[in-house]
């Protein structure tokens, strides 16, 4: 549905976007992740036809974004960074014109409309001024219009920025609900967003795609051998010794030490599970054993390992499984 | 026909903004008193010219109405019209840019050219209501006069102040894609259109071809001919083309801002 190929962008000097390759199937929720200024923004202006590309080429919903700009445009809806809305107009005013530009018949008009406010709870403020929404409605009424014309694409950038925790949970919600008839691309900083909502994440960093795959993969490749979280009773030192005694334990980083209780972050070596072996080096030694868990990396941390100009935390990552499909390799 | 339908929307939206906004009517009582103003000016006038002449001579030699009030009440119009468009112009492209809306349009099945077109007949759609309502306070003349105007006078110069108007919101539309401040693109078109309206001045029967060449962009100075009631292909060809060149200038700076930015 989405076929980005090589997709290079340049402000002047600065490179907003710099090679970019991706593709979404139709039906998928791709997310779209980086920190400020990675080029998340700038690549959707390109998908949808408001900025030209300085290379490379981009296919939305079967038609070039260059070559055919107006029938890429009529399928695909666009939810930019600030919602673009003319706050001298009601909120059915102003859906009523997207739903007039976006060609939606006349006979139909009403009732798309109608539609569109209800999906997004938009409907209860038809009749109010834009200008005088509240930052969350006006997220609201700019994803509405995005959807008014039941577009094949969806492009959101940052479509839950600045709504409350129960409409970031709605939205995701009607995200969801859109994938599968829809394609949708979204863009946002929320990981758990992309968690929940997302069938496949692209992380970009400084206008390069850092990773590739599903949410689930990620945090599963990134997580690599499990670090190991060890809570003990007795003497710290104790407890080091009888840990580093135990074979296939890599790393041992103290955590935090009480009088008589202590933790340690333990990194066994790649592949091997330690952990009945650490029970009983503990016990043998007189320790108690309070707790022993696995620490799975969360995808903020993923994220910030991918992203982190730190090149020591891309070192450390292991290697790709070996049935990975390629588009899924670590390129950081 | 859909370009029909999309420039139209663009229309409807943009007399939206301008009545949403104290604009419209601010220009619109402006004009109206302004129109009053100069017509009651120069009625009387005329009442007095015409009673002096009837008591000199026998028969009462009639005056024109079409002479002596319409033509310089047109004429005065278009100055105003060239104070007033830019208020009509100044918010078109630049408060889109300001809002960022212009992603919204720029995103849309629109083209640039559909763009450019609704925003610059919003802006004549609107001026033809003010030419509109300058013309009904003149016809109260029909009510009263003896001898009626000539019609064909009145209408030239009502097509005289529409075509000068249409020029002028041409420029202030291209002037209006150069920034996103309201207030620069008000003092730019007038600015602009102040100059043009100034090279005029220079026209003199021993002007040489230079200065001949420079008084042909005088804005005002195709209207006399019209206003007499003489349609000269050349003054319509004149203001036709500032209203090209104006919208081609307009979509040109459109779609190079799109690359540039
Ligand atoms: N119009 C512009 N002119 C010059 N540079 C720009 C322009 N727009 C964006 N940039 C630069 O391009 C880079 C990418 O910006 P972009 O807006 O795409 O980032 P982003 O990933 O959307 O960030 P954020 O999470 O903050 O929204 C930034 O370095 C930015 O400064
Ligand atoms: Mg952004």
């Amino acid at each position: 549905m989405i076929d980005v190929q090589n997709l290079t962008k340049r402000y002047g000097r600065t490179t907003a976007v710099n090679g970019v390759s991706f593709r979404v199937e139709k039906g998928e929720i791709l997310g779209f992740l980086g920190p400020n200024g990675a080029g998340k923004t700038t690549t959707m202006r390109i998908l949808t036809g408001y900025l030209p590309a300085t290379e490379g080429t981009a296919t939305v919903a079967g038609f070039d974004v260059f070559k055919q700009p107006i029938e890429v445009k009529k399928r695909v809806g666009y939810t930019p960074e600030t919602p673009p809305l003319y706050p001298d107009m009601q909120v059915g005013e102003f859906l009523e014109f997207c739903a007039r530009i976006k060609g939606v018949p006349k006979d139909r008009r009403a009732a798309r409309v109608e539609e569109a406010a209800e999906k997004c709870r938009v409907a209860d403020v038809r009749k109010k001024m834009i200008g005088r929404l509240s930052k969350g409605y006006r997220q609201r009424v700019g994803l509405a219009q995005a959807i008014l014309n039941n577009p094949e694409v969806l492009i959101l950038d940052e479509p839950t920025a600045g709504l409350d925790p129960k409409q970031i949970i709605e939205t995701r919600e009607l995200i969801k609900g859109l994938g599968g008839d829809h394609t949708v691309v979204l863009s946002t900083h929320i990981l758990p967003e992309v968690a929940v909502t997302c069938g496949r994440v692209v992380i970009i960093n400084q206008g390069r795609v850092v990773a590739e795959d599903t949410p689930d993969n990620l945090t599963r490749r990134l997580r690599g051998s499990a670090a190991l979280q060890v809570d003990v009773r007795g003497d710290a030192r104790m407890a080091e010794e009888a840990l580093r005694a135990v074979t296939g334990v890599a790393q041992i980083a103290p955590h935090a030490a009480e009088a008589d209780a202590c933790a340690f972050e333990v990194t066994p070596e790649p592949g091997r599970d330690v952990r009945a072996e650490i029970a009983r080096a503990l016990v043998e030694r007189g320790l108690g054993l309070l707790g022993l868990r696995q620490v799975g990396m969360s995808l903020e941390e993923i994220f910030l390992r991918l992203t982190t100009a730190d090149a020591a935390a891309g070192e450390s990552a292991p290697p790709p499984p070996p049935d990975a499909p390629p588009e899924a390799e670590v390129t950081a | 026909m859909t370009a029909l339908r999309n420039v139209w929307a663009l229309v409807r939206k943009e007399w939206h903004h301008y009545f949403a906004s104290p604009i419209a009517y601010v220009l619109l009582v402006a004009w109206s008193v302004l129109g009053g103003i100069f017509f009651s000016a120069y009625f009387w006038a005329y009442l007095e010219r015409s009673r002096a002449t009837a008591a000199q001579s026998e028969f009462g030699m009639k005056m024109s109405l079409n002479e002596m009030l319409f033509a310089p009440v047109f004429n005065n119009m278009a100055v105003v019209a060239l104070f007033m468009t830019p208020m009509l112009t100044m918010r078109l492209f630049a408060e889109e840019k300001r809002q960022g809306t212009i992603e919204l349009l720029a995103t849309a099945p629109l083209t640039d050219l559909q763009i450019v077109l609704g925003k610059f007949l919003a802006a004549v759609g609107f001026y033809a209501g003010m030419v509109v309502i300058c013309f009904a306070n003149l016809l109260v003349v029909w009510a009263y006069a003896d001898t009626p105007p000539e019609w064909r006078p009145v209408l030239t110069g009502l097509l005289a102040v529409l075509l000068l108007g249409s020029a002028l919101i041409a420029l202030g539309l291209f002037v209006s894609t150069l920034t996103r401040n309201q207030i620069i693109a008000a003092v730019m078109a007038f600015s602009l259109s102040l100059v043009m309206l100034v090279l005029g001045w220079f026209d003199n029967p021993m002007a040489g071809p230079f200065m001949k060449f420079v008084t042909y962009f005088g804005l005002t100075n195709h209207l006399e001919d019209l206003l007499k009631g003489v349609i000269d292909l050349k003054d319509v060809v004149f203001y036709l083309s500032v209203i090209t060149f104006g919208l081609v200038l307009a979509h040109q700076s459109v779609e190079s801002q799109r690359w540039r930015a």
